[in-house]
């Protein structure tokens, strides 16, 4: 195959190529940023990556063609059995982890290119430039922290590890570790022919790095990190593609570095963090403080009362929450909202950002049920609207409408944008049990007057709410 | 290696593109926007195929297999679960999907 095309007109038509793929990719992520195209822009950058593979056959003077296609092979197939089977609930692991896939083989490519290095002989001059070994440790760093971090983000949120490692010192520890990697990799590029002994610790401090920095952050915070990963991983395939003068890696590596810089801010912003408070404090789990004493009661409804508040409203807001996506009530709730929008009832989701796992999760779920994306209102848009709805339905959901983020400086939400569900004429809340929420916080919209508490599996209780819509005629 | 300016000049307009493309995507798509940018550095596996191909060792050969291996896993995930995402993603125009009793 190799010998199919003169070296020259080989390397222009895969120079042609890549143009034709950077193009097709910035293509597909810009129609992937509207709703209305998102579809053809994934299918858009999917064509790009086709041709960028198979163009990348063409290279003149490669070998082991076998092992290349049982490599693809081997990765394709799990990545698309187990892409194919994931459950919606499950979608920010998953990413996780072909995300530190990605950083896996950009990391891998470094380790090739710095291993020629070691094997080369120190007069034959066959060595790379002090600029291009720099972004190959550079990028071999970023890598193999995006691979190892992400493969414990994987982790966590999977279940596989639950709890948050942390010690007295760790940050100074993690720096440290830090320092000495970055210091193995400046005695690589500066040494121009490398052993083994700089080269493999060098790789193994990078992976155990990854490993440490994820392992303190709570699973509330990990979107925010794998959208870190996710734009490192895309910097890391930018510097090995400066290596490998591969136009099209620069390109794509990039535009995904910057997007997902973007991208990680945006998240980290609707969360209400930081970045740096993301990755060097340890909020997201534990650490619950009492908060405000609450006063007032709870007051409970049956689902047959509460099927008759729906039904003889006007304008009711849904909130849900990943409550809502654990009990998988999100088809008997939007079966529950068509009955209604057939009475003539104006239904429509509120969502809150960091509703589900991540931001613009439940969006994902909601849509897995049918319900169709101009009914779904983020934050900014419908927050207004609640003073005017008659029922705020609120099923799964907790912090996202604590009023406490408005009021109580000593809560550790406070400041968090919420839905303003108590500004609703009356609240429908439908929650498991008696608990407090995610974050342990008591939530005060509970005891307000004006709520009224559904308990049970947020299912069963849809399904119970249907059959009381029906009841009404 | 091609001219250091002329690769600065490519780093520069890319970085560029990637903000704008991106910057006023609306929070409804952060979770399929994230898979799919997440695809794209998919395109990693063109640099592995070429790690792999120029292998002469058994070590680079092992390290270009595995290389190969998480790119192609990377491409392939990234594109299977963002696709699958956002297929499902529809307005009311669309005909409902079938009853789900």
């Amino acid at each position: 195959m190799a010998g199919l095309l003169p070296e020259n007109a080989a390397l222009l038509l895969i120079d042609a190529s890549y143009l034709l793929v950077a193009f097709l990719f910035i293509m597909g992520l810009k129609a992937m940023s509207s709703p209305i195209t998102a579809r053809r822009g994934i299918v858009v950058a999917g064509l790009g990556m086709l041709i960028g593979t198979v163009m990348s056959f063409l290279y003149p003077g490669m070998g082991n063609f076998a092992l290349m296609l049982a490599a693809i092979a081997v990765g394709g197939m799990l990545a698309w059995w187990s892409g194919k089977k994931v459950a919606m609930t499950d979608m920010p692991q998953m990413i996780a982890l072909y995300n530190g896939m990605g950083g896996g083989a950009a990391a891998a490519i470094a380790a090739a290119e710095l291993f020629r290095m070691v094997h080369a002989a120190p007069d034959s001059g066959s060595s790379h430039t002090p600029g291009v070994s720099s972004l190959a440790v550079a990028g071999a760093f970023i890598g193999s922290v995006s691979f190892s971090g992400s493969m414990i983000a994987f982790a966590k949120l999977q279940g596989l590890i639950t709890k948050s490692v942390r010690f007295r010192g760790q940050q100074v520890f993690n720096l440290a570790i830090a320092a000495a990697t970055l210091l193995l990799g400046a005695a690589i590029v500066v040494l121009v022919h490398p052993t083994g002994w700089q080269v493999v610790p060098f790789f193994m401090l990078a992976l155990l790095l990854g490993v440490i920095m994820t392992l303190p952050i709570g699973g509330a915070d990990m979107p925010v990190v794998i959208s870190l990963y996710n734009a490192l991983t895309g910097l890391a395939v930018g510097f090995e593609g400066f290596v490998l003068n591969n136009t099209a890696m620069i390109i794509a590596g990039v535009v995904v570095g910057s997007a997902g810089a973007l991208l990680t801010q945006l998240m980290a912003k609707a969360m209400n963090r930081s970045l740096a408070n993301v990755l060097f404090s340890n909020f997201g789990e534990g650490e619950v403080t009492a908060g405000e004493g609450v006063t007032g009661s709870l007051r409970s409804i049956e689902p047959s009362d509460a099927g008759i508040m729906l039904a003889f409203a006007e304008k009711v807001l849904v909130v849900p929450g990943y409550g809502m996506a654990v009990a998988q009530a999100q088809h008997k709730v939007w079966e529950l909202c068509r009955l209604l929008i057939e009475r003539g009832v104006n239904v429509r989701f509120a969502i809150h950002p960091v509703a589900g796992r991540m931001p613009g999760h439940m969006n994902v779920l909601l849509a897995e049920a049918g319900v169709p994306y101009d009914l779904i209102a983020d934050l900014d848009e419908v927050n207004a609207d609640f003073e005017t709805a008659d029922v705020a339905f609120v099923i799964g959901a907790n912090d996202v409408v604590n009023p406490v983020a408005r009021t109580d400086k000593s809560s550790p939400i406070y400041g968090m944008p919420i839905l303003n569900a108590d500004k609703a004429r009356n609240t429908l809340v439908i929650k498991r049990g008696q608990g407090a929420g995610f974050s342990g916080i008591e939530n005060h919209l509970f005891y307000l007057d004006n709520t009224r508490m559904v308990y049970g599996d947020a299912q069963k209780v849809a399904s119970q709410l249907i059959q009381g819509v029906k009841a009404v005629g | 290696m091609m001219e250091g300016i002329t690769a600065l000049y490519i780093v520069m307009l890319a970085a560029f593109a990637g903000y704008e493309v991106i910057a006023r995507v609306p929070v409804i798509l952060h979770t399929p926007l994230m898979s799919g940018s997440n695809f794209v550095h998919g395109v990693v596996l063109v640099g592995a195929m070429v790690a792999l191909g120029r292998a002469d060792s058994l070590l680079g050969q092992v390290i270009g297999f595995l290389g190969v291996a998480l790119g192609a896993g990377n491409a392939v995930g990234g594109y299977v679960v963002t696709e699958r995402m956002l297929e499902m993603f529809k307005s009311t125009g669309h005909k409902p999907r079938q009853e789900q009793k």
